[in-house]
């Protein structure tokens, strides 16, 4: 047996990651385990256990100062890949970040074939994009 | 200095992320770049040094991505086409078309149907990149001024 446990996600900090990603995206914090200047922090999907995002702010010791300058230059220009998160519901999803202040918004709901999705950037520019998958495919995989 | 720069990158971002939302509607590079706080000369030569192009070029690669999807996808036709994408002129949307892909957009229309991908992987993906088949005279990607169909002023 081989399935997804961790996913990194590179963050500039990971106190205000967790409030976006917790408070505002509605994730629930997993495991926060600090190790001198490494903080091992994962969120979760509620009801989910079995598959976690790491939540990484680079840098020692883990990276060094100049990798670690690197790195945050990628994330702030939102060049490092993303998420992609599913729901059974976008639009009352999005009506639900907008009352809790989320604007970045690369898209609003949208109908497409396979579903409906929708885009935003979390604080740092990273991209995440939540679906709510067409009751074919819903159907499908249930 | 390290996170000025990780600020303006955002910032960046988000203007660029709002041309990719309203590339339809006729947008002035004013208006963009206040979207990153910046004026519109700082915003112009900082965009360029953070994502490698113009805004300028930048947006007309995303209407001409979205032109293409059309192309492929319905029968409309390319002057609906070119207006559906936020030009104006039918002149400057094949010109340009032709000067990112290559080919022109009736030619491009036979050649290809449509894809199953999902949106936002097409989107991504299929956008053509920046100097495609084009050879471009010296210092023209400099010239960005305007995102409209006016000629465009030379930056300095």
């Amino acid at each position: 047996m081989i399935k997804l446990n961790v996913a990194s996600v590179m963050v500039l900090n990971q106190e205000e990651a967790l409030d976006f990603y917790v408070n505002k995206l509605g994730l629930e914090k997993e495991q926060d385990i600090h190790q001198g200047l490494f903080r091992w922090l994962t969120v979760r999907a509620p009801g989910d256990p079995g598959i976690e995002i790491f939540l990484q702010e680079p840098g020692p010791p883990v990276q060094d100062e100049a990798t670690a300058a690197q790195l945050r230059e990628l994330i702030s220009k939102g060049a490092m890949g993303g998420l992609v998160i599913q729901t059974d519901d976008v639009r009352g999803l999005y009506e639900i970040l907008r009352a809790r202040g989320v604007a970045d918004f690369t898209q609003e709901p949208t109908e497409h074939f396979y579903g409906i999705d929708m885009g935003i950037r979390d604080p740092f520019g990273n991209a995440i994009r939540i679906l709510q998958p067409a009751k074919v495919a819903h159907a499908a995989t249930a | 200095m390290s996170r000025q720069v990780e600020d303006l990158n955002r910032r960046l971002l988000r203007a660029r992320d709002a041309m990719d939302r309203a590339y339809a509607e006729p947008l002035d590079v004013r208006a963009v770049a206040a979207v990153a706080y910046v004026s519109e000369a700082h915003f112009i030569r900082t965009f360029r040094a953070v994502f490698g192009e113009t805004p300028h070029r930048y947006l007309q690669r995303r209407r001409v991505e979205r032109s293409m999807f059309l192309l492929r996808e319905t029968d409309r036709s390319v002057t609906d086409i070119c207006l559906d994408v936020g030009f104006t002129s039918l002149g400057t949307f094949s010109r340009t078309f032709r000067e990112i892909v290559g080919e022109t957009p009736s030619d491009y229309r036979v050649g290809h149907g449509p894809m199953a991908a999902p949106h936002c992987f097409q989107k991504a993906t299929t956008r053509p990149v920046a100097a495609a088949g084009a050879v471009r005279p010296a210092g023209s990607a400099l010239r960005s001024s305007s995102f409209g169909e006016a000629p465009a002023a030379t930056s300095p």
